[in-house]
């Protein structure tokens, strides 16, 4: 079920303005990929052109090649719809539909891929929500708006949403920025829990949420502002924060710049 | 009232009694509304009341009282004369079909009037909204940036319209070019009696109808094209994310956080074709029956009778015309008041706290 991301030469853009440059690298299947690096370097950028929705923002354009297993995301004739449906995205704050009760938002993805028997979509919404770990908290009150959850439940109910639909790949675009500790360490678990089924992309501004979610991390950086951000290096997670390949890898993961 | 002359009171002035806490003597403004010169205290920010302040102060409270009192006015006036006009009105108020205020022996009902207004107003909504919403939709998530700029113009455009030349309009071009669709609708949908047609010229409700939908388009439109251009980006992006088209993303986030804001702007586009008079009356060819048929001549509108009766109106006529301008007045509140439980029903549901 998971894939395998290659992406080569990929630049994105909004209007004139070139946000990252000539990305090449590879995301393995069943593991988790962390991003890292200092503001604007592009990471969420990179992230989000990696289910097309960068093009959504007025002005957005991609050059380059991202491989899905061996579909060209950015082929002629590829519907960018039809890949948001393969490659799901967890957002920075908790964003469930307000007007939605909880149930409704897990089905809203089936919902939209056709009909389904009431008995199917239970059984959706029951195995989405316990592998999000949250099947136990909301169990009671399915019915109730997903808004009235505290915030590191509406997290685990917005990746509940994005798995219920099997995506092939999950992006996650600093899933636990705006939560406590607590409910952060829910989410870190539970991303260990779903590695085992997909290819995870993590976006992150922690550094130790980094070195204990991720197998692969990848560090970004920018020359300057206003110049486009950089892959500076990818390696086994390990690697990264021990003896990384590159001066300024280190000095960034020790704290001496970003 | 002169502000700068006013004795302060207990109780008058928060600012000045939240002054007295931190500067030692409480000055009593002077003449030129300059504190007197206190025993060497410094002026804090919040201990001292400024000219500016008080003025505004003054200006926006003498204003509200003003509404309240101008409103009080309006109530008392209106339910003083109509209940002069009811008390002597020979018929039942409510059910009388018969409007003949100004004889010995007056009667005159409203039911024709309430039956008109409301049905030409419906028919007004039932047009309007879902173009509105549609354009509203098209400037907001369809329009490439160059055509939604003049778009909107032009509807802004619409409301500028005085409704004299919208009645001008619609009676010497609208009117004769309805025949065309008055006999399709006779023809196909005539045996429901709704849209049955004797051939009359068109002066009839449905032509209201639908004059008054293109009157009230601009402010549903510029109302939800507001609501509309709010919807967090999160909550597009979560539709989005998850493959929902174009459609789809404005079925499951915009459409749902907009339903309050959009009701809203219904409401004040129903508020107006409650009260539009010219148009109305320059329209419609008015009788004093209910008649099943849409598409025949005649009813009567509130405004549009108040407007066509009053300069014919003696005294007694006149309180008539008041009482029936008064259940109006009635009508439109509980419309509003009908409006607010809707919102207020899913509020639980409402995008606000997100």
């Amino acid at each position: 079920m998971a894939k395998r991301i290659d992406v080569s030469g990929l630049s994105a853009f909004y209007g004139a303005h070139k946000a990252i440059e000539d990305i090449s690298m590879t995301i393995e299947p069943r593991s988790v990929t962390a991003f890292i690096g200092p503001s604007g370097c592009g990471k969420s950028t990179f992230l989000r052109t990696l289910n097309r929705m960068h093009e959504v923002v007025p002005g957005g354009r991609v050059e380059g090649k991202v491989m899905l297993d061996d579909e060209d995301l950015y082929g002629p004739g590829i519907d960018p719809v039809s890949v948001r449906r393969e490659v799901g995205m967890v957002f920075q704050r908790p964003n469930p539909f307000p007007t939605m009760s909880i149930y409704d938002n897990v089905a809203a993805g089936l919902r939209l891929n056709g009909s389904y028997k009431k008995s199917e979509l239970d059984g959706v919404v029951e195995q989405s929500l316990r592998g999000a770990n949250l099947w136990n908290e909301v169990k009671d009150r399915l019915n109730k708006p997903g808004s009235g959850l505290s915030g590191g439940q509406q997290q685990r109910l917005c990746i509940a949403r994005a798995t219920a639909v099997q995506p092939k790949v999950l992006l996650m675009d600093e899933p636990c920025s705006a939560l406590d500790p607590i409910s952060t360490l829910a989410i870190e678990d539970l991303i260990g829990e779903l590695k085992e089924q997909y290819t995870i992309v993590i976006v992150t501004h922690n550094m130790q949420q980094a070195a204990r979610v991720s197998d692969r991390t990848a560090f970004f950086n920018l020359e300057a502002i206003g110049r486009p951000g950089k892959l500076i290096e990818i390696d086994e997670t390990e690697r990264i924060f021990s003896n990384p390949s590159v001066q300024d890898t280190e000095d960034y993961i020790s704290g001496r710049f970003g | 009232m002169d502000i700068s002359t006013r004795k302060p009171q207990a109780g008058d002035d928060d600012t000045v009694s939240a002054g007295a806490a931190t500067t030692p003597a409480p000055s009593d403004p002077g003449p030129d509304g300059k504190p007197a010169p206190t025993s060497g205290a410094p002026r804090t920010a919040r201990g001292t009341t400024r000219r500016g302040d008080r003025v505004f102060l003054g200006l926006s409270r003498g204003s509200g009282i003003l509404l309240l009192a101008v409103m009080a006015a309006i109530a008392v006036f209106l339910s003083y004369r109509a209940a002069l006009a009811i008390s002597k009105d020979q018929g039942n108020f409510l059910t009388t079909f018969e409007w003949d205020p100004n004889s010995t022996e007056p009667v005159f009902g409203i039911a024709v009037l309430a039956f008109g207004t409301v049905v030409s107003s419906v028919i007004a909504m039932v047009i309007a909204v879902p173009v509105a919403v549609a354009i509203a939709l098209f400037l907001t998530h369809y329009a490439p940036r160059r055509l939604s700029g003049p778009i909107a113009y032009v509807v802004d455009l619409l409301a500028a319209v005085p409704s004299i030349v919208y009645g001008l309009w619609g009676a010497l071009v609208l009117v004769p070019h309805m025949n065309g669709l008055f006999s399709w609708l006779n023809e196909y949908l005539g045996w429901t009696g709704l849209f049955s047609w004797q051939g009359g010229p068109a002066r009839s409700m449905l032509t209201v109808g639908i004059l008054l939908a293109i009157m009230i388009l601009p402010v549903i439109t510029n109302v939800s094209r507001e609501v509309f251009r709010q919807v967090p980006k999160a909550h597009e992006e979560a539709a989005l994310a998850l493959g929902a088209t174009r459609w789809e993303v404005i079925r499951m986030s915009v459409l749902p956080f907009g339903r309050s804001g959009v009701i809203s702007a219904s409401m004040l586009g129903l508020g107006r074709a409650l009260g539009e008079t010219m148009a109305v009356a320059t329209v419609l060819s008015p009788t004093f029956d209910i008649q099943a048929s849409l598409l025949d001549p005649g009813g009567g509108t509130f405004a549009q009778n108040i407007a066509s009766k009053f300069g014919e109106a003696n005294e007694q006529g006149r309180d008539a015309l008041i009482a029936s301008g008064l259940v109006l007045f009635v009508i439109t509140l509980l419309v509003n008041g009908a409006a607010r439980v809707i919102i207020a029903r899913r509020k639980e549901y409402s995008g606000a706290n997100a």
